[in-house]
């Protein structure tokens, strides 16, 4: 294969962006290539961060933005994978970190040795990723299939075993195990290990690139953003992430409920045009500022489905909850799955929201039989809580409107629904599936307007409908 | 010309005690090579409005500010006439009404002022996610052909483009149009080593290897999802405050004492305690 020139690869290389989901536009495009004619081409960082300036506008597309740079603008490119290090690779001084061992030859006892030094230093170091690309080089080929070879990732990180030198890397630098030391060590070490197999990952896709083409592995290389990641089917280790993109959005919420309620929001405007009226009226002015109302806190009412279908759902519905209560005066939170009981309390102020979230599955009654009942839940709700909804009330309703084939109470929850000043519902499947099975999506969406809501991005642009 | 290249960037920045990475560099560079405005977007605390005064800074130009807030208007932000000089002006004259929508009685507000500026000029619009949705309208406005129309005075085109920062702390997103418009750098909590080298430039006098285990385990803190994760500019505010109390070690002890500094929040602090085995504090 001859190497592409700039412009092949620049037009790739946006062409791949905009395959991955990323909206770069023409006029984008066209910044991308200005900012070329102004840098050092051959700096490679210095171009990695003049096409993140001008087309990645969003930080949950920087990590695809990454994956796909690396193989468009790959850092080296392989001549011999035998003989690393010595003259094909672009950089002609990038093993001066590594000097000293035989990156092709040296034992595996001996690698993992300079493995453990790396994990205790800084990953930006350029020894860091070239040990990497080494490693990769090395362990990396295997059969794939009858007479067909690929590069993987997993054959390096098993000949090389880092996560089993946690150990004696915290021997290394700790007097004594325990306390906070240790906890400082670990994470260092955890991020270290993720750098390393990030690194490997990335040379695993560089190879196949070289060999079957950029296109090919490019489409497969991209995962979604975080925030486009389904509810339902978020992983453990995405978990954190999402929560930590979910708690700005409650307070945004909470400050769209807020402002629908304001009055003379722009009262400054008319204070001007006031006083300009009162010019014509010889400086008298004939009517008076009106001072814009405090905003008024209203008062929240969230229901959320907490059985097992949604249980990452309503983990982020918990978490909405939780958010919101710090934002108005007064909350009101229950939780449901086939019976329904008020959690209001586990949501003190200054609460630790795992904790609730653990809490709730021990102490609240939520359960009978283990099936969800809509139907059931609203009725039991407006007969034990018939002061929970009021005309200053925002109800919430977050839940897949599944109800295993069970009655499903629209008129109760339509009387619920006029009571209340505003009800919106929140559905984390999508709308296509909406009354397939037992869903019974488009009565209760008659009733009380319903949102397909299956990612952070949706929960955004719901929020963003309530101005 | 504001910078020669990235590197220059890098050097003139860190001569201000203002450390910056590739994307800090080559994305201020390439916002006064092409004449764009720069959206830096991120958390609190991480460097964004210190960016701006430090490319003031850095290139002598003057700084103007614009801070956003929820109900800034165009009186505020661009421009307004001086009501009540305009009606002394009346009633001391009945014939003055030609002359009260002039120079003489337009209060300046910083958008025109930077419009109007012809020194070199770095404009910050700052947290730009706290204003209203239209204003962002405005800007977009302004931000194209950097010129302002007042229907009694005319139209003011820029006698140069100032240098534009607007920043963002992401409590929602800001237009596509706004962004499409800008370039864009995200900042956030940085490495280890690098908020070592942060701290070491803000806090002189401090040990390295304090600023060594304040980066570390800051950076421990920020794996622990609290309400609050402690920012840049609260590693700094930890370091002086080691550095009065004549710590030399950020031991459990000394940790315990000086928590409060980093944690605002009653509940991370409890959290921070619990997860990193520290003593139990009342
Ligand atoms: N790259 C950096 N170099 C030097 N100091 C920094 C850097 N980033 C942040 N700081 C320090 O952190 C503090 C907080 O930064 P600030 O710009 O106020 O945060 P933001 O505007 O992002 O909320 C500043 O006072 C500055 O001293
Ligand atoms: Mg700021």
């Amino acid at each position: 294969m001859t190497p592409p020139s700039l412009v092949d690869r620049h037009i790739g290389f946006i062409h791949a962006l905009r395959q991955a989901g990323l909206p770069v536009s023409l006029a984008e495009g066209l910044d991308a290539a200005n900012a070329l004619t102004v840098i050092d081409l051959a700096e490679r960082e210095t171009l990695r961060e003049a096409y993140a300036a001008t087309l990645v506008k969003r930080r949950t597309h920087r990590p695809g933005f990454d994956a796909l740079f690396d193989l468009w603008f790959p850092p080296v490119v392989s001549g011999s994978y035998d003989s690393y290090g010595s003259r094909e690779d672009a950089a002609p001084d990038e093993d001066k970190g590594n000097l000293g061992i035989d990156l092709e030859r040296a034992e595996l006892p001996e690698l993992r040795d300079r493995l453990a030094e790396l994990l205790m230093g800084d990953p930006g170091d350029p020894a860091f990723r070239e040990f990497a690309r080494a490693m990769v080089g090395r362990f990396g080929r295997v059969q794939a299939a009858a007479g067909r070879q690929s590069w993987f990732s997993y054959a390096v990180l098993r000949a090389l075993s880092p996560d089993t030198l946690v150990a004696r890397l915290l021997d290394r630098t700790l007097e004594a195990r325990g306390g906070l030391p240790e906890k400082v060590a670990r994470q260092q070490i955890r991020r270290n290990i993720a750098a390393f197999q990030e690194a490997v990952a990335s040379d695993v896709r560089r190879r196949i690139a070289e060999e079957s083409g950029i296109e090919k592995i490019a489409r497969t290389t991209v995962k979604p953003p975080i925030d486009k990641i389904d509810f339902l089917r978020v992983t453990h280790a995405e978990l954190a992430q999402l929560r930590r993109e979910v708690h700005p959005l409650a307070r945004r919420l909470a400050t769209r409920l807020t402002i629908k309620h304001k009055l003379g929001h722009r009262g400054r405007l008319d204070f001007r045009r006031t006083v300009r009226a009162s010019l014509s009226t010889g400086g008298v002015p004939l009517t008076t500022r009106l001072r814009p109302k405090r905003p008024h806190k209203p008062e929240l009412v969230v229901l959320c489905d907490a059985s097992d279908s949604v249980a990452t759902f309503s983990h982020f519905t918990l978490l909405l909850t939780f958010a919101l209560r710090e934002q108005f005066t007064k909350v009101r939170a229950f939780a449901f799955v086939d019976v329904v009981d008020e959690i209001t309390k586990l949501f003190s102020p200054g609460a630790d929201v795992l904790d609730v979230i653990s809490r709730m599955a021990k102490e609240a009654d939520i359960i009978r039989f283990g099936r969800t009942n809509y139907g059931q839940v609203f009725e039991r709700f407006a007969e034990r809580y018939p002061d929970a909804i009021g005309p200053k009330t925002s109800l919430l309703i977050l839940g897949d409107a599944r109800s295993n084939y069970q009655a499903p109470a629209v008129d109760t929850l339509k009387r619920l629904a006029g009571e209340a000043r505003h009800a919106y519902w929140l559905n984390p499947e999508p709308r296509r599936q909406w009354d397939t099975g037992d869903s019974v999506a488009m009565a209760y969406g008659a009733v009380v307007p319903m949102y397909e809501c299956r990612n952070v991005a949706q929960l955004a642009e719901f929020i963003e409908t309530l101005a | 010309m504001w910078f020669a290249s990235p590197d220059e960037v890098r050097e003139r920045l860190t001569a201000v005690d203002y450390l910056a990475d590739d994307g800090i560099s080559t994305s201020v560079f390439l916002a006064g090579a092409l004449g764009k405005p720069l959206l830096t977007e991120g958390p609190a605390g991480v460097g964004k409005t210190q960016l701006a005064k430090a490319v003031a800074e850095a290139t002598g130009a003057r700084l103007i500010r614009l801070q956003c807030y929820e109900g800034l208007d165009e009186a505020r932000a661009l421009y307004e006439w001086n009501y009540k000089k305009q009606l002394l002006r009346i009633q001391a004259d009945d014939d003055a009404w030609d002359d009260i929508f002039s120079e003489e009685f337009l209060l300046e507000r910083p958008l025109l002022k930077a419009i109007r500026s012809d020194e070199p000029t770095v404009l910050l619009i700052d947290e730009t996610d706290k204003a209203d949705v239209e204003v962002e309208g405005l800007l977009l406005e302004i931000l194209s052909d950097y010129q302002i129309t007042i229907p009694e005075l005319g139209t003011i085109s820029a006698a140069r483009k100032p240098y534009v920062v607007l920043t963002s702390n992401a409590t929602r997103e800001l237009s596509e149009a706004l962004k499409r418009r800008c370039l864009y750098l995200h900042l956030d909590y940085p490495t280890p080593e690098r908020e070592r080298d942060i701290v070491l430039a803000q806090v002189p006098g401090l040990p390295g290897s304090i600023a060594e285990q304040l980066a570390r385990t800051v950076a421990t803190l920020r794996g622990l999802e609290l309400k609050k994760s402690p920012s840049i500019a609260e590693t700094i505010d930890w370091a002086h405050t080691l550095l009065a109390l004549g710590r030399t070690e950020l031991d459990e002890a000394a940790i315990g004492e000086t928590l409060g500094v980093v944690l605002k929040h009653n509940s991370d602090q409890v959290r921070a305690a619990k997860e990193l085995g520290l003593p139990a504090r009342s």
